[in-house]
């Protein structure tokens, strides 16, 4: 056992320019929050059309729906991101796979491909909750509305979503905790975020355990801010009556 | 056409390795979910005794693995199995380290999420029924382990497969610490014969064939064992 302590690695310098490993670790969250900003808003706006289009009338809608969510959850995180990252750049035309391979770098390529394959991994989940959500309202609500003289598509605009969306709060955001965290995943195509800088800070300065810690730390701070944000939203929007908001 | 047959080609070569990886990936999932059910009961039961410590021990565990991520805590594992092994025993660890490593850390990655499973069923039991128990002289671990446990895992059992499906497509995530599972086995082997997009696109095909069949055999099981 002859471990060195040194709790401060993160303020030594790197070596490189005048940076310090904290600096390193700051890069690696600003990439995380990237990957995640952008893979949860495809995977809302995504997520919420393939859910609206599993519950409409139209059986061709579902069956899109039904396909696309039967695909993205059944294959493993890590082997889409490998898709997107390796297989999908040899399918396109070549003018722009040209452009792909050589005027983009390498963090780039791989940036963009962890957003969009994760991204469209979480579509599949924030679909299935959004069709719950949706399933979820009485269906006299959805008959009054139609004898009202609504269109479906007003239906859903003004008496279906408003409320389903509000409902579904709760378990959208363990998705989205679920998101960020997937996004250390991103890691293992070459992304720079804050896993990837961990394993070169502990190769760098043999001081695994405190860097390790840290990153951890970093993970339940995140978490703990994410959780009350959406406590928050979920006092915020709850819709009155409900057994859930009488607490 | 030629894609083809060259992939095929050299999966005839390739069988034996791309089967041992399976056996791998098979070998982390049963182990991953024994013991993760086995502690998972074990938290949840701590979760709900009446012990202040046992709660909060319990609570802060599950809350703990839920907020980093899975490729963390197998680093973490992959580091400090060895370390503690050595530490401990005062040997090398001469098992190989990377599956030893990953099947402690999804056992007790996994048993965070089972627990909340159990937790769950248990509660779902009436109470009438521990009620009735001890009015038979039963004690704790008695009405545990003959009333409300049996019948809480035959209602949690299709939950429990399906958080095993998803623990099958997660095991991928040994490739950050380069077991070869059958994921790996197969971007090895892609990446050596310059077939990586055949290799890839097939790996991905096995993994949903079985997941899919699996997500319907659970499901027929499911609607059995509703009662």
């Amino acid at each position: 056992m002859n471990y060195s302590w040194n709790w401060g690695v993160l303020l030594q310098p790197t070596g490189i320019g005048d940076s310090t490993y904290l600096n390193w670790i700051m890069t690696g969250i600003g990439w995380l929050a990237v990957i995640a900003i952008v893979a949860w808003s495809i995977a809302m706006l995504l997520g919420s059309l393939l859910g609206i289009m599993r519950t409409l009338p139209s059986p061709t809608a579902r069956a899109i729906g039904t396909t696309y969510v039967t695909i993205f959850r059944n294959i493993p995180l890590l082997i889409q991101l490998f898709i997107w990252f390796y297989v999908v750049p040899d399918f396109l035309p070549d003018s722009i796979h040209n452009w792909w391979i050589n005027d983009l770098g390498a963090n780039t390529t791989a940036l963009i491909s962890a957003s969009i394959g994760l991204g469209l991994f979480t579509a599949a989940r924030v679909c299935e909750q959004v069709r719950t959500g949706i399933e979820a309202i009485p269906p006299g609500q959805v008959n009054a509305g139609y004898a009202m003289g609504f269109s479906t598509a007003q239906l859903y605009r003004y008496v279906i979503l408003p409320q389903s969306f509000r409902m579904i709060l709760p378990p959208l955001s363990s998705e989205l905790t679920n998101c960020v965290k997937n996004t250390s995943v991103a890691s293992l195509v070459g992304v720079a975020e804050i896993i990837s800088q961990m394993k070169t800070i502990s190769e760098y300065t043999q001081n695994t355990i405190e860097i390790y810690t840290y990153v951890t730390l970093i993970f339940i701070l995140i978490n703990v801010c994410l959780i009350g944000l959406m406590n928050f939203l979920e006092k915020r929007f709850q819709v009155p009556g409900l057994i859930a908001g009488a607490k | 056409m030629e894609w083809f047959t060259a992939f095929f080609q050299d999966l005839q070569l390739s069988a034996p390795a791309l089967w041992h990886g399976f056996s791998i990936t098979l070998k982390v999932l049963c182990f991953a979910t024994v013991g993760g059910v086995l502690i998972g009961t074990l938290l949840a039961l701590m979760r709900l005794s009446s012990i202040r410590v046992l709660n909060w021990i319990a609570k802060g565990y599950v809350n703990l693995f839920r907020s980093i991520p899975l490729l963390l805590v197998l680093m973490w594992f992959y580091f400090a199995v060895p370390f503690i092994y050595t530490g401990v025993t005062g040997n090398y660890l001469t098992m190989d380290t990377a599956l030893v490593s990953s099947i402690v850390a999804f056992m007790l990655f996994e048993a965070a999420y089972f627990s909340e499973i159990v937790r769950a069923g248990i509660q779902s039991i009436p109470k009438g029924q521990t009620d009735a128990a001890s009015a038979l002289g039963m004690n704790y671990s008695q009405s545990m382990r003959l009333i409300v446990l049996p019948q809480a895992f035959r209602k949690m059992t299709p939950l429990l497969l399906q958080q095993t499906i998803i623990l099958f497509q997660d095991s991928t995530m040994v490739y950050a610490i380069g077991l070869l599972d059958f994921f790996r086995t197969n971007y090895v082997r892609g990446d050596l014969m310059s077939l990586l997009t055949q290799y890839i696109l097939f790996a991905g095909l096995v993994y949903f064939t079985v997941s899919m069949i699996a997500t319907y055999i659970v499901k027929k099981l499911q609607q059995r064992l509703t009662v």
